[in-house]
């Protein structure tokens, strides 16, 4: 491999690398706004000036090509002063909004202004005056006076999400970004150029002024949007999560999410309509109980059938060791091999760069875990013929919301003698359900799930419910969550009496005489790595933050058989 | 040996001071003489004492002429707060700030009157008061929220005018 020498440490390069982008591949950081690994040179912004020796003049090191036997000086006078003009270049014009802009703490522009800047303004005449508060779609809000022109957000709608909706006008100091005349920034990835906005000229809509950043903690792990399996990062205050952002994983997502994730997977662990409690219907009204009450319950109602007359219902919403769970526990302790899911397919959904038409975040992970009609001959469609005809009685249905899915299930479940339902939030099957016991929501567990290309990756919980604790459970804190008091109103976010679907299996396999022992996740995942072949060797660190790809071909096979 | 070991004691007293009728009237012209003397203390509650523009009474927010807080949000006193006494809830506002807080509350109870909060306002929408009487029964009537911190600025004239001065 050709080397060139950068600070004088000598590091090697791809043939057709830019300075910026070996330098990056070594750790060493050259300051850039306009430069983004996924999009096109723009060579604007100036920021990433270096010196290239027997080069006349400074170089930008996001256009020059490596090449053998250079060297270059990114922390040399020289580069040291070029950097400090431009940042005085750049601030001209940009107003003193830090107290107002959301941006502040994570902004490019804040954070070189400490590192490169001078600190003190030479400029004394009028800043420019430009548009403000101009609404650029239905999620995207643009202040033109923040705006430093890096074109990033342009190139992202040009190149990435194919849909070119915004454009520079005007010129000099007066240039601005607008939408073309009658379009908006609406392509269904439009909020990603507020990520890579390096200022705070392009903002959410759903999140602005919402909170400070440093004031959230994040969490890394997957949006359950689809079977695609974003990487994200849950921010979280108080207890409420307040947004979504994408977290870097090439083999997944780059450094993208579409919207429809972004804003709509977390907003129903806040909702009102969360289950807090155990409960149970009894004389056609559901009371709520505690947990010791709804096990012993539970398990004497379900007694009462015959192994064959009770059906299981996995689900690709919940974890693979969720559905794992569910399957030991229909075939050790009911003894019934009547299990399927249901799957999710959405054929208006899917598209070319992220979004994919099976909705559901884990369908292949409860195929590995073994839910699967296999071994009694029904599937879904066969269950549900089995309970019109009165051979099911009772049916066991895990996180997921059927009924809202085929509304025809209505009048057939109310055919069952026994409905019992893990939910986070009540809605059309809950509505139905004998027993429905409070599950945790995927952003409150520890877990796996499993992407259509058979990436299995890590969920963390970053919501506490009262089963869970912040700082035992090694869950992400912010500086809030480390000081509060029982006594802070800015720490008592609401908790809520929910349990993760593995922990209440386990519960419940207990009240009937079945002993699991399993107090974490993880050993219920150590178990599944044992028992089924796709599991193999893994566990939880060798997953990590960015997952593990399983043998895909083995997949296929199990998925086909 | 023994008799140079006997030292004379303080409490050994003199002549004059065993017939104890002069110590007496010294005694007593010392209490006439303060009884005559100017007075230093104020009869709280009902004098008050008013202090100078450089005390720091509890933190006040900025109420403008025309009613508006003069805080724009911006959480940096929440931050800056030792004592992790503020909360801010900023929100939208049509005003040309954009930014107001919807819910501004100091809890009382932990504040410790270091007047970094004032210090780091880049708005100066926080100051020192020279209220230090506070009193409250129970936790939740600590916590001070928007209806008791904002206050008009021309009662807080003279701290603004000595920030501007010293700070």
């Amino acid at each position: 491999m050709p080397k060139f020498l950068i600070d004088e440490k000598e590091i090697e390069f791809q043939t057709g690398q830019t300075i910026i982008e070996a330098a990056r591949d070594h750790g060493i950081d050259i300051p850039h706004f306009c430069w983004h690994p996924k999009l096109s040179v723009s060579g604007n912004c100036r920021i990433c000036l270096v010196e290239v020796e027997k080069m006349p003049k400074l170089m930008i090191a996001c256009s020059t090509i490596a090449s053998e036997g250079m060297v270059v000086h990114t922390q040399s006078e020289k580069t040291l002063e070029a950097r400090n003009a431009v940042m005085e270049f750049i601030l001209i014009n940009h107003p003193l909004d830090c107290p107002i802009c959301d941006e502040a703490g994570e902004c490019k522009l804040q954070d070189y202004a400490y590192s490169h800047g001078e600190g003190e303004s030479r400029f004394t005449e009028e800043k420019n005056q430009k548009e403000k508060h101009v609404q650029f779609g239905p999620q995207v809000m643009f202040d033109g006076e923040r705006c430093i022109s890096c074109s990033r957000c342009i190139r992202f709608c040009d190149e990435i999400a194919k849909d070119p909706e915004l454009t520079f006008v005007q010129r000099g100091d007066s240039v601005t970004i607008t939408t073309f005349p009658g379009e908006e920034l609406d392509n269904p990835y439009s909020m990603n150029v507020i990520d890579i906005c390096p200022v705070g000229a392009l903002t959410s809509i759903d999140f602005r002024f919402k909170a400070r950043v440093w004031d959230m903690s994040a969490t890394k792990s997957i949006c359950t949007g689809c079977s695609r399996g974003c990487n994200i990062d849950i921010w979280v205050r108080n207890n409420e999560i307040l947004r979504l952002t994408p977290r870097h994983n090439e083999e997944v997502n780059s450094y993208w999410m579409c919207d429809y994730g972004r804003l709509n997977t977390f907003k129903n662990v806040n909702a009102e309509t969360r289950v807090d409690c155990p409960q149970l219907r009894r004389e056609g009204k559901l009371v709520k109980v505690g947990w010791d009450e709804i096990y012993a319950e539970t398990a004497s109602r379900i007694k009462s059938f015959a192994k064959d007359e009770v059906a299981f219902l996995g689900s690709a919403h919940a974890t693979c060791e969720d559905n794992y769970l569910l399957v030991k526990f229909a075939r050790t302790v009911i003894g019934s091999g009547i299990l399927d899911f249901m799957n999710h397919i959405d054929p208006e959904f899917g598209d070319d760069l992220l979004k994919q038409n099976d909705v559901a975040p884990n369908s292949m992970g409860a195929k590995l875990a073994g839910i699967s009609p296999l071994k009694s001959g029904l599937n879904f469609e066969g269950i549900i013929k089995a309970i019109r005809e009165g051979k099911i009685k009772a049916l066991y249905i895990l996180e997921d919301d059927v009924v809202s899915a085929n509304p025809h299930l209505e009048n057939i479940f109310a055919k069952l003698d026994l409905l019992i339902v893990h939910s986070s939030n009540y809605n059309n099957t809950t509505a139905l359900a004998d027993i429905i016991f409070p599950a945790a929501a995927i952003a409150e567990k520890n877990g796996t799930l499993i992407n259509f290309e058979g990436v299995i990756q890590r969920i963390k919980p970053a919501v506490v419910t009262i089963d869970t604790d912040r700082a035992l459970d090694g869950m992400e804190m912010s500086r809030l969550d480390k000081f509060g008091t029982n006594f802070d109103r800015w720490a008592t976010g609401v908790k809520r009496d929910a349990r993760a679907s593995w922990k209440i299996l386990t519960g419940l396999a207990g009240a009937l005489g079945h002993k699991m022992k399993f107090n974490m996740a993880e050993e219920v995942f150590s178990e599944m790595s044992n028992q089924i072949e796709a599991f193999k060797g893994l566990d939880y660190d060798d997953i990590g933050e960015t997952g593990v790809k399983l043998n895909v071909k083995f997949l296929e096979q199990k998925v086909n058989a | 040996m023994e008799q140079k070991s006997v030292k004379r004691r303080k409490k050994d007293l003199s002549f004059l001071e065993r017939i104890y009728i002069p110590e007496i009237l010294k005694g007593l012209s010392l209490t006439f003489k303060n009884m005559i003397r100017p007075k230093f203390t104020i009869e709280y509650p009902e004098e008050r004492f008013i202090p100078s523009a450089a005390y720091r009474g509890r933190p006040v927010l900025i109420e403008e002429n025309n009613g508006d807080e003069r805080c724009v949000a911006c959480g940096l006193c929440s931050r800056v707060c030792p004592a992790l006494a503020i909360e801010v809830q900023a929100a939208e506002t049509e005003r040309e700030q954009e930014r107001y807080p919807e819910k501004f509350e100091i809890n009382m109870l932990r504040c410790i009157f270091c007047g970094f909060c004032e210090e780091v306002c880049p708005e100066e929408a926080i100051v020192m008061s020279k209220d230090y009487d506070l009193t409250f029964s129970n936790r939740e009537e600590a916590i001070y929220g928007k209806d008791k911190l904002l206050v008009p600025v021309n009662q807080l004239q003279d701290r603004i005018d000595f920030l501007r001065k010293y700070k």
